[in-house]
């Protein structure tokens, strides 16, 4: 029997939902403290997590707070006191922690918070899309997004090995869609308490609160003379995380015997056009790929996992032989240059010597459906160009109605 | 005033030597600074009527009021803000502490 294999009989096997893979994940992790506050589709992480509390499968201080603003200011307060603190939210739950969010960074303090992705009001809509995660890239929190339930369980704990290094100190979001995977059942493959608890260690600050012989100001005021050295220091930190991610990575794949990186490649080495997607909508457009590689076409698939820190440099070196990309975001910018990952990748490849040529597809906003046949469009779509050499049109909405 | 301490951070100090995130890494750091320098009204400590009762160095949310010895013997103006809580803790039959405007102190400074 090989290591993997070996490794994958150790675990159990279980079906679950994202939200409930999420909820375990947390009951594993055993943080000190939860503040919470429900919203559609995350509430069942925190329901869930609230039962273990009740249960007493968990020593943690669950705190039922009356707003998101709250849950953020809660858990930015138990941090700092150096408690091990978490949250979950949605949408406009993230929206309305907005102003803590920076706090948090900013404050240096290391909160995991699952954010289960859905579309910003308005209209009012509580299904996936990106934009609630995606407003919130420039908040100095680390981005890690997951494609299914095994992904996001996982990335939990590697979320809290991240944040919590003595290198980074910055919080953390670990996505998973709404509802396709935050409510979709799958096989998850989940590692004992012992093994998740030997390998998260104990939650350590340089200083916190209530270290009495050592006292500090937390939150102070800092002006002219001083916001802007924190600020690069921030900035400084979320670079030293890139490092620590591919570390703990590597540590955690000896656990488990499943490999996490900046990004996945997916039938991309020789591929002539490919396409770039965060989250649930990587794994439709590997049967696409598949399929087109069927019929000759140089098709591949770059998943980015981790969009903050945003790890250009290893992402220009894995797309270089690329002719066309195709840049699906769930999420628009409205009138910017594209969405969010089309902007960002394109202008980190803009010193490259031979550019490939980058096109935009927004698609999925509040939820919509994209199946094999818009993808597949997309691939054409990028076959076309690079017959033609030329890119029409930067940004394309996939699956709307005219 | 009592002898200053060194501040922790000190000025024009790089982001590579400071304490994360904006953290003082020490308590007490106001009295490195003139905190009631923007003051408007100002207590008036008298001696001569003092009792020594300590409710105004409780309340003092600056920690403005000198005690020495167990007397008070004045505040400290660098710090107090001129809230006036001290003047309306000290006790009606004593009346050690009065308030007056810092435009009205200045005139006798």
């Amino acid at each position: 029997m090989s290591e993997v294999k070996e490794m994958a009989a150790k675990q159990e096997r279980q079906a679950l939902t994202g939200n409930e893979a999420m909820a375990l994940a947390m009951r594993q992790i055993e943080p000190d403290v939860v503040a919470a506050y429900p919203i559609t589709p995350q509430t069942e992480i925190v329901q869930i997590f609230s039962t273990y509390v009740a249960d007493g499968l968990v020593n943690t201080e669950y705190v039922p707070v009356e707003s998101e603003h709250s849950a953020m200011s809660a858990v930015v307060g138990s941090a700092a006191a150096g408690a091990r603190s978490m949250t979950a939210t949605s949408a406009n739950g993230l929206a309305l922690m907005w102003e803590i969010l920076y706090i948090a960074s900013g404050t240096r303090l290391p909160i995991v918070m699952p954010v289960v992705n859905r579309a910003l009001s308005g209209p009012i809509n509580i299904h996936c899309d990106h934009s609630d995660t995606m407003g919130a890239r420039d908040s100095g929190w680390i981005q890690i997004f997951s494609e299914n339930a095994q992904e996001a369980y996982d990335n939990m704990f590697q979320a809290i090995r991240i944040a919590e290094h003595p290198d980074v100190l910055l919080p953390a979001m670990v996505t998973t869609d709404g509802f396709i995977i935050s409510h979709g059942m799958e096989i998850v493959n989940t590692l004992d308490d012992k093994t998740i608890k030997d390998f998260l260690g104990t939650y350590k600050i340089p200083r916190n609160l209530l270290d009495v012989d050592n006292p500090i100001t937390v939150g102070p005021l800092a002006l002219q003379d001083f916001y802007f050295e924190t600020k690069v220091a921030q900035a400084d930190a979320m670079m030293k995380a890139k490092p620590v991610i591919l570390e703990i990575a590597e540590e955690y794949e000896k656990l488990s015997g499943r490999k996490y990186s900046f990004f996945e490649e997916y039938r991309l080495d020789d591929a002539d056009v490919a396409i770039v997607v965060l989250g649930s909508t990587a794994g439709t457009a590997k049967v696409v790929v598949d399929n087109l590689r069927k019929e000759g076409i140089k098709a591949g698939l770059l998943k980015l996992r981790v969009f903050r820190p945003f790890p250009y440099e290893e992402l220009k070196e894995a797309l270089k032989h690329v002719d066309v990309i195709g840049v699906l975001d769930r999420s628009d910018s409205f009138a910017s240059l594209g969405g969010p990952v089309f902007s960002e990748l394109r202008a980190a490849m803009y010193d490259m010597e031979t550019r490939p040529l980058v096109t935009n597809y927004v698609y999925g906003l509040g939820g919509r459906d994209i199946d094999l046949h818009m993808i597949e469009q997309a691939y054409r779509e990028l076959l076309e160009i690079k017959e033609t050499g030329k890119v029409d049109q930067y940004v394309n909405y996939l699956g709307v109605r005219e | 005033m009592t002898e200053r301490r060194e501040m922790p951070i000190k000025k024009g100090q790089g982001w590579k030597t400071l304490p994360h995130g904006g953290i003082i890494p020490e308590g007490g750091t106001a009295e490195h600074f003139m905190t009631g320098d923007w003051r408007t009204n100002r207590p008036i400590h008298h001696r001569d009527r003092c009792i020594d009762c300590m409710q105004c160095w409780a309340y003092c949310p600056d920690m403005a009021i000198i005690v020495e010895d167990g007397k008070v013997v004045g505040i400290d103006l660098e710090h107090c803000k001129g809230c006036g809580l001290c003047v309306a803790v000290c006790p009606p039959k004593v009346v050690a502490l009065t308030l007056t405007t810092e435009a009205e102190a200045k005139k006798n400074d």
